[in-house]
């Protein structure tokens, strides 16, 4: 099958025999297979718009690899702003040398990706650059969602009593990133938990609307995201620590590596700040859906000690939660 | 996680934490000798649970924060000769020299800089590039150092030429006792290093009750394994009884490790060290013996790097001797935060400026 | 400096063991100790075991801890 040459992203013969290949059969819609510079369609609502690029290395890894990342990540993005994902963009720059096999693989977990959560790709690009340039293959995501309930989902909504729950249990996508890298192995092999939480968001919502702020905690970790919340709404929050779910063998992977699993990446789960009459029923809709299972109510949004989110830990003192500060490492100390 | 989950167990930690309110009466100071224990003690937020009569001190048993800005350079300088690849633990990648950081310089100049969990990891990198030569930046205390010795020992039975380590190496009862001769400190007990005793066994204790009649207990990580030793040193303390004890009895015995000394007294000889902010402790470091010379990198690189004075305000010295806490120093949290760092307390995770920013005051 | 846990050996190969905690798998070394077997538990610290666990010891801190918890409820 080959490799990505350069000419394959000169926009000549090449170009388009690798559109028609490998890209349109995977993503065939009547959008693309229109073959023009743009989508254009008719929204009547409220729109919600975002983008994301998607770097990680390396690019295949259990659970999934880059492509699925680069679907979930900006479906999930609409999502937490209580939108239902429509509509992708996907620019791909590719090294000069890249396996065509391995792009065929990646695209066809797009595909997948795309078809659970409901979503199409309307348009892309794709650039070839000279070999040491790019690391393999970079891919862009655009989305577009509508938003049709009366909600107003934003980081800096979180009230006073509200409850924080979380969708299922934390540091998976990170520990499996860094399965290979480190040499660890598993009993029960730890996946990414990449996944799409269009769904699981729309049932959250049809139990209710009171819900006041959204967030998938990736980079940074589910520390990292109740840290942005409680400065963009000036408020406090307290978690507490035997609420929180983590695997045995997450826990175990962490222990070894002296990581902390609230910093740990995730990119399948997310962080709701509901108005408390409101939590339990919307807890009980979250684990009626697939990727709600593990929902736990963590902790509440409290009026003191505002910017500072609180963690009560087991045996029952506090520790102040900071936000992540450059990269976890691994640690001997 | 057995052996781990029990001593987690909050009914345990609450009626210790009553025992301890029981039984306190005097003002008392201690000492948490380990960096990992000071972590581990804001990370569960211990110091909140404790009767305000008991002080817990951060010492300066954090290797990666004393390790002297001179020879972060000298890994740098190592990390550039030609065909190097320099591994090192994860922890050092972000304790400034005087020209910066290994993570920087990583960026900066395209070094071949890598972290690696183990040092039997850079001697497998060693094995798979023997085009290349392999620098390991040895740092540590006698937890750590053993397992270095085993690789160097393994490096040397096998003949590989192209691996070396830049030996920080540090030991433990030196410090404590260079703390005890600082007299303002007025210390009245030590929280010992738990995997540090599991090597050089509680024996090597014994001068803290025997010369300086001060109490001391060797303790796990666990929240409840410390909140049990501070328990005991608070009993001790209050019964006017100085001893040595231990704690971590399914890890520690008298005698310790002594496999594992042997390899490392085998491997590595003492020599005197510089503590960034405390200054030179005779006999507490550790450098490779005859027998094993040819492993060391400054020596085989001829790396040469001026002395650098350390010239800052920073109050390091005297919170790493336990005199000082962290807000005390002017530069706390205003021109000294984790991510720019001045001294070695706010550098490494488990420094004490560090873990107070992260965690907390009332921990 | 001595981030050090738990785990229990589950294979043996010469000097270096497979050791598990929680699930998660990881090999290391066995030269700084002595008489291991599959099935103990040893301290893990920059992939070599620094010793092995004392299970009767650790039982006896866990009785210990009981009885302390026991006074203070009853």
């Amino acid at each position: 099958m080959g490799k990505i040459l350069l000419a394959h992203g000169s926009g000549g013969k090449l170009s388009h025999e690798l559109i028609e290949k490998y890209f349109l059969p995977y993503f065939k819609n009547p959008f693309l297979e229109l073959l023009n510079d743009q989508a254009v369609f008719d929204v009547h609502s409220r729109v919600a718009f975002t983008t994301d690029s998607y770097v990680v290395d390396p690019i295949f890894f259990p659970g999934g690899n880059i492509g699925d990342l680069a679907i979930n990540g900006t479906v999930n993005d609409l999502s937490m702003a209580g939108a239902k994902p429509l509509y992708l963009s996907a620019g791909f720059i590719l090294e000069e040398g890249f396996p065509i096999k391995e792009l065929e693989e990646i695209l066809a977990s797009m595909k997948k990706a795309a078809d659970e959560a409901s979503v199409i790709i309307v348009t892309g690009d794709t650039k070839v650059v000279n070999k040491g340039k790019a690391d393999k293959i970079f891919i862009n995501t655009s989305g577009i969602g509508i938003i049709e309930k009366p909600v107003n989902i934003s980081a800096n909504n979180l009230k006073i009593g509200d409850k924080i729950i979380i969708s299922g249990a934390i540091g998976e996508h990170g520990i499996a990133v860094m399965t290979k890298r480190e040499g660890l192995e598993f009993k029960k092999e730890i996946k990414s938990d990449t996944a799409p939480l269009n769904s699981l968001v729309a049932d959250m919502l049809s139990a209710s609307t009171d819900i006041h702020a959204l967030r998938d905690p990736t980079r940074g970790g589910l520390a990292t995201i109740l840290k942005e919340f409680a400065i963009s709404s000036n408020v406090g929050i307290v978690i507490y620590e035997d609420k929180i779910p983590v695997k045995d063998e997450v826990s175990g992977a962490c222990e070894i590596l002296g990581l902390d699993p609230l910093f740990v990446a995730n990119e399948g789960r997310l962080i709701a700040s509901v108005f408390p009459e409101s939590a339990e029923a919307v807890l009980k809709a979250m684990r009626k859906n697939k990727y709600g299972r593990d929902a736990e109510i963590i902790g509440e949004v409290a009026a003191e000690h505002k910017g500072v989110v609180i963690l009560k830990t087991r045996i029952g003192g506090k520790r102040v939660i900071d936000m992540l500060m450059g990269e976890q490492l691994p640690r001997i100390c | 996680m057995r052996f781990i989950d029990e001593f987690r167990e909050s009914e345990y930690a609450k009626a210790i934490v009553d025992k301890i309110h029981y039984i306190s009466r005097k003002n008392v100071k201690l000492m948490e000798v380990c960096g990992t224990h000071t972590v581990a003690i804001f990370k569960s937020g211990i110091r909140g649970l404790l009767p305000a009569a008991i002080k817990l001190i951060s010492g300066p048993g954090c290797p990666v924060c004393v390790t002297p800005m001179t020879d972060i350079d000298k890994a740098i300088a190592l990390a550039r000769q030609k065909d190097v690849i320099f591994t090192t633990f994860g922890d050092m990648m972000r304790v400034p020299g005087s020209l910066g950081t290994l993570q920087k310089k990583k960026a900066d100049e395209g070094l071949d800089i890598r972290i690696v969990y183990s040092p039997l990891d850079a001697l497998k990198i060693a094995r798979d590039n023997k085009d290349k030569k392999v620098a390991f930046f040895s740092a540590g205390f006698e937890t750590t150092t053993p397992a270095i010795a085993a690789t160097v020992f393994q490096a040397h039975m096998d003949g590989l030429s192209n691996f070396f380590i830049l030996p920080v190496n540090k030991t433990v009862p030196p410090a404590i006792k260079a703390l005890l001769d600082t007299a303002e400190l007025g210390l009245d007990g030590f929280i010992c290093p738990g995997h540090v005793s599991v090597l050089i066994g509680s024996n090597a204790y014994k001068f803290i009750a025997e010369k300086y009649k001060r109490s001391a207990v060797i303790s796990g990580f666990e929240p409840v394994d410390i909140l049990l030793s501070i328990y005991m040193l608070i009993k001790q303390i209050e019964e006017k009884d100085a001893r040595v004890e231990i704690e971590y009895k399914r890890a520690v015995t008298p005698e310790g490790n002594k496999k594992a000394m042997g390899i490392m007294w085998d491997v590595f000889e003492p020599c005197d060290a510089d503590w960034r902010g405390i200054g030179v402790i005779p006999e507490s470091g550790l450098r490779l013996t005859k027998k094993y010379e040819m492993f060391d990198a400054v020596k085989h690189f001829g790396i040469n790097v001026p002395a650098v004075e350390d010239k800052t305000s920073c109050n390091c010295g005297d919170i790493l001797r336990g005199l000082k806490e962290p807000p005390e120093c002017r530069l706390f949290g205003k021109v000294c935060t984790p991510e720019n760092p001045v001294g070695p307390c706010m550098v490494s995770e488990e420094g004490s400026c560090s873990a107070y920013y992260r965690f907390g005051a009332n921990g | 400096m001595c981030l050090g846990i738990p785990a229990k050996v589950i294979k043996i190969d010469d000097h270096l063991a497979i050791v598990e905690i929680g699930g998660a798998r990881k090999e290391i070394g066995l030269l700084l100790v002595d008489d291991i077997s599959v099935g103990d538990y040893v301290i893990v610290h920059a992939g070599y075991a620094i010793n092995k666990i004392n299970e009767k010891e650790a039982e006896e801190t866990i009785s210990l801890l009981r009885r302390l918890a026991d006074e203070v409820y009853r």
